[in-house]
């Protein structure tokens, strides 16, 4: 098959180099963007920022939000918008937390329980989206509303009027599913690492990093999944094309709706995950939870190469974008430069990677 | 009809299948929206291997009939056989897997995707097992650069972004996914009337190797010049009802102009413009 591939060349076509073949990626820019990011903050910050301490500090946030970003990036390569995933993490860390300090569950009942809880609302932004036709923004927008509004409610009714609820680290102490979502993972290799003298350790002789935090793991782990499930799977070709033209996907034999609805679900339950990891870090969860997390999510997707209109994204993109929010976050704190600078880093970094975006999209497209 | 003969084009070059049975029959169909009569008897028939254009003018239920055929729409009255068999479609689906694809004027193609994804979209090749059951993408890639060699169209590669290729060249890799997919019968309504003169000639020169493959194609037009230069029959299609079907060589363009504008006003017309119609 190869041979008659090669014989058939149509002279009229130029060999395409490198250079604009990786163009067509699109997670580029947000490789480009770490880069541009990481050089940045060699020459601006403090040495200590790129140590192994320094790597985890950033990483740690930047996995919390890449979670999301990473749901979310799937559902806008479907074509849709979820504005109520920020909202989604207050809700069900409410719910996780009143199953196990106020219900007192275990965390293998505690745990399916908000997962299915999150999914179900999932299905339902799904279920009203494609059955009125209505913009996802506008329906997911009500249920940003709706759903940090139950979680003020909620918890005042489960913790007896106040808008946190304690006790949580309390209530999992002990549980065998605990080290699954808090706390830091391959704590004896990187013991080992410290006692052989690999890795910086306190005066005790204790790592200074005690171990991989397990968000960061789950960040990874997902990236793969969703990469995997994007570029190898029907299902992933299914919804680049429920994204791209849905009348022309369902006209193919594409099951539009199941497609769409599984999204949505796929993207509520990375928000209930986030809830569930930051809560039991916490050892709390309170109504602010998530705030705003729904346009971080949503830019880091775009800075990953995901188009608004739909149809066009990857995940790996989503994971580098994430990765750059992180490092801006908690760079800025090892250089002299004040803070706040991040929101406007945040703005501008939007802007460019949508204008870059929009670009590659008409090199692909061929538009002119 | 008139007995005048229509000079042969390049295109055609597979000779009349008179006797082979047709594969799929339409006798008599009506089709009625509450008290619209869209359809008021139309019947029609697909030899294997021939080009029966469908002609009609705006209005004239083109869309319609074809709708009836690929089972969007049911017939209020009349029968449908496929190989001499009754049928009765209930979706696009049934019709599709009785062989019956349709190339719809939007392509049910996605700009942004590639190809191979275009072109197996909804209809994915597995390989390996659960949980690890995945897209056979070497397969995928191989079959669509050799399908669109055979249709004449070297990719620059499988990963090629469908919105980089041309109008024409979106047709064919639609009419090429049906084919591969078993289409016996493959409607194509009016894949020429956005196309240019090269690409127009290119979706023809398609039309005739689909034929040749032994599939039946229906080429539903209201340009006479591109159904004469393909088509082995031409059936007319006015106010909803069938003006008879005419033979390769027994009718003149002329003519079919007319029936398509029902008769007379087109012949006025004409001699008014100075035959520039």
């Amino acid at each position: 098959m190869a041979d008659t591939a090669q014989s058939i060349q149509d002279e009229r076509l130029k060999k395409e180099g490198l250079g604009p073949r990786l163009m067509k990626r699109p997670e580029l820019g947000a490789i480009a963007g770490v880069i541009l990011v990481t050089a940045f903050f060699l020459v601006t910050a403090d040495s200590t920022m790129f140590t192994l301490s320094g790597i985890m500090n950033f990483m740690t946030p930047a996995a919390q939000l890449g979670i999301l970003a990473i749901g979310a990036a799937m559902l806008m390569i479907g074509g849709e918008f979820d504005l109520s995933i920020g909202s989604m993490v207050a809700f069900a860390g409410l719910i996780f937390g009143a199953c196990v300090v106020t219900l007192g569950l275990p965390l293998i009942l505690a745990i399916p329980l908000t997962l299915a809880v999150a999914a179900g609302l999932g299905a339902l932004n799904g279920m009203i989206v494609l059955k009125t036709g209505l913009p996802s923004f506008i329906v997911t927008l009500a249920f940003l509303f709706v759903l940090r509004g139950a979680s003020l409610v909620g918890l005042k009714l489960a913790s007896g009027g106040s808008t946190q609820l304690r006790g949580v680290r309390d209530a999992v102490e002990g549980d065998w599913l605990a080290p699954m979502f808090s706390g830091d993972a391959f704590g004896p290799i990187f013991a080992w690492l410290a006692q052989i003298g690999l890795i910086d350790t306190f005066k005790s002789g204790a790592p200074k990093v005690p171990g991989i935090p397990v968000e960061i793991l789950w960040f990874i782990g997902l990236a793969l999944v969703a990469t995997y499930v994007l570029l190898r799977t029907p299902q992933g070709n299914w919804i680049f094309a429920s994204g791209g033209d849905r009348n022309a996907a369902s006209n193919s034999g594409v099951p539009v709706r199941k497609v769409k609805i599984s999204l949505f679900m796929v993207t509520a339950l990375c928000g209930a995950l986030v809830a569930i990891i930051t809560v039991m870090d916490a050892g709390s969860t309170d109504a602010r939870r998530g705030f705003m997390k729904e346009f971080e999510a949503i830019i880091a997707a775009v800075i990953g190469g995901c188009l608004l209109t739909g149809g066009y994204g990857s995940a790996i993109g989503a994971f580098f974008g994430a990765i750059i929010f992180g490092m801006v976050t908690i760079g800025l704190t090892y250089t002299n430069f004040d803070q706040d600078w991040f929101q406007i880093f945040l703005g501008a970094m939007l802007l460019i990677a949508v204008l870059f975006n929009n670009y590659i999209r008409k090199r692909v497209t061929g538009e002119r | 009809m008139s007995q005048l003969r229509t000079e042969d084009t390049t295109f055609h070059h597979g000779a009349p299948q008179t006797g082979t049975k047709p594969i799929i029959e339409m006798q008599n169909i009506e089709k009625h929206f509450g008290n619209i009569i869209a359809l008021a008897g139309v019947s029609f028939d697909v030899r294997p291997g021939e080009c029966h254009c469908l002609l009609g003018d705006n209005g004239a239920g083109k869309s319609t009939f074809i709708k009836t055929m690929s089972g969007v729409h049911k017939p209020t009255r009349g029968a449908i056989t496929i190989d001499g068999k009754p049928m009765d479609f209930d979706s696009p689906r049934d019709a599709m897997e009785a062989g019956i694809a349709t190339v719809f004027q939007d392509l049910a193609m996605i700009p942004l995707m590639s190809v191979t994804r275009n072109f197996f979209m909804g209809r994915e090749p597995l390989k390996g097992s659960r949980p690890f059951r995945r897209m056979d993408i070497e397969r995928m890639n191989d079959t669509t650069v050799e399908e669109m060699r055979k249709m004449g169209i070297n990719l620059r590669g499988p990963d090629q972004a469908v919105g980089t290729l041309s109008g024409g060249e979106r047709q064919t890799v639609a009419i090429a996914r049906a084919v591969y997919f078993g289409a016996r019968v493959l409607i194509l309504d009016e894949p020429t009337s956005a196309l240019g003169v090269r690409q127009t000639s290119n979706v023809l020169a398609t039309i005739d190797r689909v034929r040749k493959q032994g599939v039946g194609v229906v080429f539903i037009s209201h340009n006479v010049r591109h159904a004469l230069a393909v088509g082995d029959r031409f059936t007319v299609l006015n106010r909803g009802k069938t003006l008879g079907t005419a033979n390769r060589g027994e009718i003149t363009p002329e003519e079919l102009q007319d029936l398509m504008a029902g008769g007379q006003e087109m012949a006025q017309l004409e001699g008014s413009l100075g035959g520039t119609v």
